[in-house]
């Protein structure tokens, strides 16, 4: 728990901090008092933490980087193809971002999202400026993300709705063939799969 | 699937919203993810509404700016979070400082 890493990546213990230990002192008085159980906050801590993140769309990503079969599937019926993943209740369609097309996802109306695969919306995709720029300029919205592409890459916008929501496949970044499933998986951000940015090498998405 | 989180905890915009990461909530160190928990735990179970610990939260926060206090988000939510337990009648300071002092000798290792 209080173990970090240094530059050289070795391990070292530190002491315990004055917040640490002050915050396991009011756990225990109110476990005590049995306001709190420990393990509901386990269980809560890790819900939020993979409930928050995009974690259920990564995997999905990366299945579909190392299964052929599994991509077809889920560009043919995104929402059938994430229900074999034990993810549900929206209907989704997925884009798929190749060499000579990059796909973008906006709500021009509201904030409708795939939640459930990544998780709860940034601020600013609830933003009115994301929200009308995306259409009117996406070229100059994505090189603001940080995401130059070239002239001759078409940009593709998938407005979402109450009905259906979309989700970019993101292409698989170069370099990464000896790479797990699991691996890849941390490669997915959910910027890459709203399409404001690509998925990295490893090198780069450590950076 | 687990039920997704609140909306209500995970969409707080203002100066009081979640510290997050790709979207990803960030504890940096374990001990705020346990505050966190004990505070959603609690408001789960009806100790409190979550609007009033999000109202002691902003006021901290609005506290430690005016102050220029360096403290890091989750130090003043641990501060909003003993101020509303205080103000419920849920936790005894001084049986706190007590039990932190169990904890710092050693006497005390486990939360149980």
């Amino acid at each position: 728990m209080s173990a970090a890493h240094d530059e050289h990546g070795h391990h070292h213990r530190e002491p315990e901090s004055v917040l640490s230990l002050r915050v396991r002192a009011l756990e225990s008085l109110l476990v005590e008092k049995k306001l709190v159980s420990s393990e509901a906050v386990d269980r809560l801590v890790s819900a939020y933490e993979q409930d928050i993140g995009p974690h259920h769309g990564a995997k999905v990503v990366a299945r579909a980087w190392v299964d052929p079969a599994y991509r077809a599937r889920l560009l043919a019926d995104g929402t059938a193809a994430i229900e074999e993943l034990g993810f549900g209740g929206v209907d989704l369609q997925v884009v798929e971002n190749t060499p000579g097309v990059h796909n973008l996802v906006v709500c021009t109306l509201c904030s409708c999202y795939p939640h459930a695969l990544i998780g709860l919306p940034p601020v600013w995709y609830k933003s009115f400026e994301y929200r009308s720029r995306a259409v009117r300029e996406p070229r100059v919205v994505l090189r603001e993300f940080g995401v130059d592409l070239p002239a001759s890459t078409e940009i593709r916008i998938w407005d979402s709705s109450a009905e259906l929501r979309y989700l970019v496949l993101p292409e698989r970044p170069a370099g990464t063939e000896r790479l797990s499933e699991a691996e890849l998986a941390k490669l997915v951000t959910r910027d890459s799969m709203i399409g404001v940015a690509v998925a990295q090498p490893p090198a780069a998405a450590a950076r | 699937m687990e039920p997704l989180p609140s909306r209500e905890i995970a969409d707080m915009t203002g100066v009081e919203a979640l510290p997050r990461k790709n979207g990803e909530l960030v504890f940096d160190e374990a001990w705020q993810g346990r505050i966190f928990g004990m505070t959603v735990a609690m408001s789960h179970e009806a100790c409190f509404a979550w609007r009033e610990f999000q109202a002691h939260l902003i006021e901290e926060i609005a506290h430690a700016e005016r102050e220029g206090e360096p403290s890091s988000y989750y130090e003043r939510w641990l501060h909003a979070f003993e101020q509303l337990l205080a103000d419920k009648g849920l936790l005894d300071a001084a049986a706190l400082a007590e039990r932190t002092r169990d904890f710092e000798s050693g006497r005390r290792d486990d939360v149980f």
